[in-house]
């Protein structure tokens, strides 16, 4: 129970010095990405060793007092596609291993566990040269990492681990040395904008809700982080999970609220659970719940799983869905600062803010504006993917390039491809193309190109991706999104969604790009909420930069990216068929004919295009063209 | 009509989050975790016991993608086609599911209740797409050969191949 100041002050001073008398810890990832390829095998594996090793105490997840080496899950630790990673750590010594599989733990053990040995083959590796300290990885290198600073480093479920590595300070600053007013004040300096995709002054929002005269207030956190592409909200709630609750301790501390929600979408299993456990961790241990630290400040948390509909991004259908209502979003004002949750004024904040405001109340609002652009303080995270050799979660200082974050932390194109485009913002968004590398991406230069930084996912394109095709792809997504409660999006989206197959169906006809062009501003302009009036811009922005490619769509009937269907023809290579009649028995609409041993051919007028000759064809002789 | 540990468990559920309005979508979801899909009939009890009307229920439950009033299939697989997947090439990996299990846009289980095939736009692991998930597993870097041997994997463990 930590029941005053000198307890939080006390704890944090053992816990300090417990991490330091570990000999060893090895830190496996357990985000979601290295789940999937299997790390919760790989922490097993290493209990298991450790356990079986004679001499060797070990501890795994909760604290034991005799423990030389700690076998500890971690959040996101950024490299994902060359997962499951570990990292050994030994006092500021740490080793990154990619790639670990189960058959590597035993050598892992005996060489860089009981031994100081590196193991070369695991490390991270560019051409020639290997790396073997996380912090030199030029992926990581070259970040600012304010949000994601534990992530990956610590045991995301130890409250223990959080307060040694500083957790929980700048409450206890807010709560001993400054008011209220001080501290919305600070974040207002700070001039800390919402991480969200809108970017509104936080500052001025935690103002406006603590001016208000109805006392009874709630503090919400979005973690419905919808936006397909986009993984930060979630690594920052699996990997360090105190960090964003205490940033929503702190605005309930500045505008006087005592309860709080997290709004966490469906998707995100593992979010959900660390949450959880993070909530039931603090209430046990008198961090969250009432007289917190023995003063006056109560403060109780929930949280609330999203139910797969991605408007409730949207702060006043995410209220409407804390209620048990359908989530539409409704007609404003009056603004969620006036009338939020159960009418009550509300501060709605994503998770990505939250997770910046305790650094902001320790080291001040002087320190933050150092860091990032003048109008546009600070860091932002982005979620890197797409066609790109280093995908991950990244965390750059606001005004940082298109080109830095994906030729000098990205590594470029994969398999040195050439850069088309990158979606940025999600459906929300737009298109930047090569004569925008060079712009800083912050929340107003961005704006002024037809996209948005939006929430942070970032999408980089080949030329293996059709425009046209991409815009299609976002609108069939907003299109079903659409709550359906006003007229524009609802029937904006439907139309321009049907001119858009039309065209990507090779129907469509000159004229159809002035109605596309003119229904999207007219849904841009009228729609109710954020969803409708940036369902657009993936429209808009193609039809600016990539026009071209839907004059070639309609006129020649030619997808230069070969992937609209309509305009691929399926074609065997003499040279390359055996005649093995594989594929002439698979078509299922007997396309294909051709002699024994003698190459086939593909009638294209029975042809459906449904690819199966081409995955199975073992000689690779099926091309599209 | 339901069983009646159906009814039971509807209870258990309404208690762990309290009989009013806003306990509704938990609520929903607990039952659908218990028994893959949203009984009617349970949704109907619901509404009575926590004091809303049934075509409030319904609006709701209707609403949001994730309820279905449909049973869904033993192993429920989601195939990601958010934008990170969808560049890389989801679209064929879903085809080949439809394919391999006779599914389509408008059929999304198996008449065996095995499988159940559907889309959705973003699981968090867009550092491996395209990827998709089977049940709460996650699987990475799908292709279409790697998602059919999957389902004849599934097919063995379960005998019916």
């Amino acid at each position: 129970m930590i029941e005053n100041k000198e307890k939080l002050m006390s704890v944090r001073k053992e816990a300090e010095n417990r991490l330091s008398s570990y000999d060893c810890r090895i830190l496996v990832c357990s985000g979601t990405g290295c789940i999937a390829t299997g790390s919760q095998k790989i922490y097993e594996r290493f209990a298991e060793i450790a356990q079986e090793t004679p001499g060797v105490t070990v501890e795994f997840g909760p604290h034991d007092a005799d423990a030389h080496v700690g076998v500890k899950k971690t959040g996101c630790q950024g490299v994902c596609e060359l997962g499951p990673l570990v990292r050994i750590q030994k006092g500021d010594n740490v080793i990154q291993y990619t790639k670990v599989k189960q058959e590597d733990c035993q050598e892992i053990f005996e060489k860089s566990v009981c031994s100081d040995e590196v193991i070369e083959r695991l490390l991270y590796k560019k051409g020639e040269k290997t790396y073997k300290r996380p912090e030199d990885i030029p992926f990581i290198a070259k970040q600012t990492r304010v949000v994601l600073k534990n992530c990956g480093k610590f045991d995301a479920e130890s409250l223990d681990e959080y307060i040694a590595s500083g957790g929980f300070q700048a409450l206890s600053k807010a709560m001993f040395e400054m008011s209220p007013e001080a501290v919305v004040n600070e974040v207002d300096k700070s001039g800390i904008r919402g991480r969200g995709g809108g970017g509104f002054p936080t500052g001025k929002k935690w103002k406006q809700v603590a001016a208000q005269a109805e006392k009874t207030r709630y503090v919400v956190c979005n973690g419905d982080e919808g936006d397909p592409g986009a993984f930060m909200d979630g690594s920052v709630m699996e990997g360090d999970p105190y960090r964003l609750i205490e940033g929503m301790m702190l605005a309930a501390y500045a505008v006087c609220a005592r309860d709080g929600y997290i709004y966490v979408r469906a998707e995100y299993p593992m979010s959900v659970a660390r949450l959880k456990h993070a909530i039931t961790v603090l209430e046990e241990a008198g961090l969250l719940g009432d007289h917190i630290l023995g003063t006056d400040f109560c403060f109780h948390l929930h949280i609330n799983r999203g139910a797969g509909a991605f408007v409730c991004g949207e702060g006043s259908a995410l209220t409407a869905s804390i209620e048990g209502k359908r989530g539409m979003p409704r007609v404003k004002p009056p603004r969620t600062v006036d009338k939020g949750l159960w009418e009550k004024p509300t501060v709605l904040n994503n998770v990505e803010t939250y997770a910046n405001i305790p650094e902001i109340i320790l080291r001040g609002a002087d320190w933050y504006r150092s860091i990032g652009t003048e109008g546009s303080p600070g860091t932002k995270t982005f979620s890197l993917t797409g066609s790109i050799e280093n995908t991950g979660l990244i965390e750059v200082p606001m005004g940082t390039t298109l080109r830095e974050i994906i030729f000098d932390i990205g590594g470029g194109l994969k398999k040195g491809a050439a850069f088309k485009a990158a979606q940025i913002g999600g459906p929300s968004g737009g298109c930047l193309t090569e004569k925008h590398l060079d712009i800083p991406l912050d929340f107003d230069s961005v704006k002024k190109y037809g996209a948005i930084v939006g929430s942070g996912g970032l999408v980089v394109m080949d030329e293996n991706t059709c425009m046209v095709e991409v815009a299609r792809f976002f609108m069939s997504f907003t299109q079903r999104e659409s709550c359906g409660k006003c007229g524009p999006c609802r029937i904006g989206t439907k139309r321009m969604l049907e001119i858009l197959d039309k065209i990507t169906e090779g129907k469509g006809e000159l004229e159809d790009l002035e109605t596309l062009e003119k229904t999207a501003k007219f849904v841009k302009e009228r729609s109710l909420c954020g969803l409708g009036k940036s369902a657009p811009l993936p429209v808009l922005s193609t039809l600016k930069n990539f026009r071209e490619e839907y004059i070639e769509h309609i006129s020649e009937h030619k997808c230069r990216a070969h992937v609209c269907k309509a305009m691929q023809a399926y074609v065997i290579d003499p040279e390359k068929c055996k005649g093995c009649t594989k594929c002439a028995r698979n078509c299922p609409v007997n396309a294909i004919s051709g002699n024994k041993k003698e190459a086939h051919t593909i009638d294209a007028s029975k042809c459906i295009k449904c690819g199966t000759c081409k995955d199975n064809c073992p000689f690779g002789a099926i091309d599209i063209q | 009509m339901l069983e009646q540990s159906y009814y039971l468990k509807a209870d258990e559920i309404i208690e762990r989050y309290g009989k009013q309005a806003k306990s509704l979508i938990p609520i929903m979801q607990d039952i659908q975790e218990e028994y893959r899909y949203l009984p009617g009939e349970l949704l109907t009890y619901v509404a009575e016991k926590i004091g809303i009307t049934k075509a409030k229920a319904y609006s709701v439950a209707t609403f949001y993608e994730n309820f279905s009033f449909e049973p869904k299939g033993k192993y429920v697989i989601k195939v990601c086609d958010g934008t990170a997947c969808h560049v890389r090439k989801s679209v064929p990996v879903k085809e080949a599911l439809f394919r391999e299990l006779g599914l389509s846009a408008a059929k999304h289980t198996t008449d065996d209740m095995l499988f159940t095939v559907e889309t959705v736009s973003c699981l968090g692991a867009c550092g491996l797409a395209p990827t998709m998930m089977v049940n709460e597993e996650v699987h990475p870097a799908m292709t279409p050969e790697k998602a059919i041997s999957l389902i004849q994997e599934l097919r063995k463990k379960e005998g019916t191949q």
